[in-house]
């Protein structure tokens, strides 16, 4: 992940401890993938309690834009910052291979640089990215248009409920996804269909791509 | 004066949510040849033991805890047991 934003934006990423209680300014927070503490009680459910999650959660309601990325996805709907559940994939297995995305909304920041419908591919490796909402949730994330990617083209991996991959709060500056879009970002990746994203995120966008 | 409460607090899926797991648990009991096994549901227990005034004050305490940590009410329901 720190390869990948360092690569588009040119400047290395800021690294925060989780213990830390400030943040210093910033146009984007990234949570990153991987395993926290073990993922021990419920995937990112201790890191969603860390100090640096009270910082992260005023960043948001201030409008900073927050990226949550698999273990950050997971994190970010224990810490409430997005609702739903991230549970055990359907399959009970370990995923990790490439699938197919859609574009659900390309009204935001984030997914400014596809077209609304337009399918891409995306790496994904998790063994709790099985989306959960009750119907009432479920139908406010639809009605919102909240719903930012959705496994396309009979991929979804997990059994996510509306083959959901990746969700907006209310406001549209907090994204959680389990893919991985920072691992198709250059042509050595085999792709680089991941790479609009970070750009949209970070204001880089050139006008021929949006 | 402050005493020594034992407690179990329990933590399982709330009802209409999928448990692969506890599938997962139900087939093998299946195939270990354990008839008339219905729905199999995982869920977790925690011992936790803690200071508190009263039984009543200990269990408003593991409350809390579960509402900010042990549980997730997204799908999760919980039960506590002080003893």
């Amino acid at each position: 992940m720190i390869a990948a934003l360092t690569k588009i934006s040119g400047n290395a990423p800021t690294r925060i401890w989780h213990t830390e209680t400030n943040l210093p300014g910033c146009d984007l927070i990234v949570i990153p993938g991987g395993f926290s503490h073990g993922d021990y009680l419920r995937s990112g459910a201790i890191a969603a309690r860390a100090p640096v999650m009270q910082a992260v959660r005023q960043a948001a309601s201030k409008g900073t834009r927050i990226l949550g990325v698999c273990n950050g996805f997971q994190t970010l709907t224990e810490s409430a910052l997005l609702p739903g559940a991230l549970m055990r994939n359907a399959g009970l297995t370990f995923v990790c291979k490439e699938v197919k995305l859609e574009i659900a909304n390309a009204d935001n920041p984030f997914t400014a640089g596809y077209k609304k419908g337009e399918v891409i591919r995306c790496p994904v490796a998790h063994h709790d990215g099985n989306y959960f909402a009750d119907p009432k949730t479920l139908k406010s994330l639809e009605d919102n248009d909240q719903v930012a990617f959705r496994y396309a083209e009979g991929t979804n991996p997990n059994g996510s409920l509306n083959d959901i991959a990746g969700i907006f709060n209310k406001a549209g500056n907090v994204l959680g996804m389990m893919p991985h879009p920072e691992n198709l970002v250059e042509p050595e990746h085999s792709g680089t269909d991941g790479r609009r994203l970070f750009e949209g995120a970070m204001n880089l966008l050139s006008k021929e791509a949006a | 004066m402050a005493r020594t409460f034992n407690a179990r607090v329990t933590v399982t899926l709330k009802n209409g949510v999928l448990d692969p797991q506890g599938k997962a648990i139900e087939g093998a009991l299946a195939s270990l040849g354990f008839d008339g096994v219905g729905q199999v549901r995982q869920g977790k227990v925690f011992d936790i033991d803690l200071e508190a005034t009263s039984s009543k004050a200990a269990r408003a305490r593991l409350e809390d805890m579960c509402e900010k940590l042990l549980a997730n009410t997204v799908i999760e329901d919980y039960s506590v047991e002080v003893s």
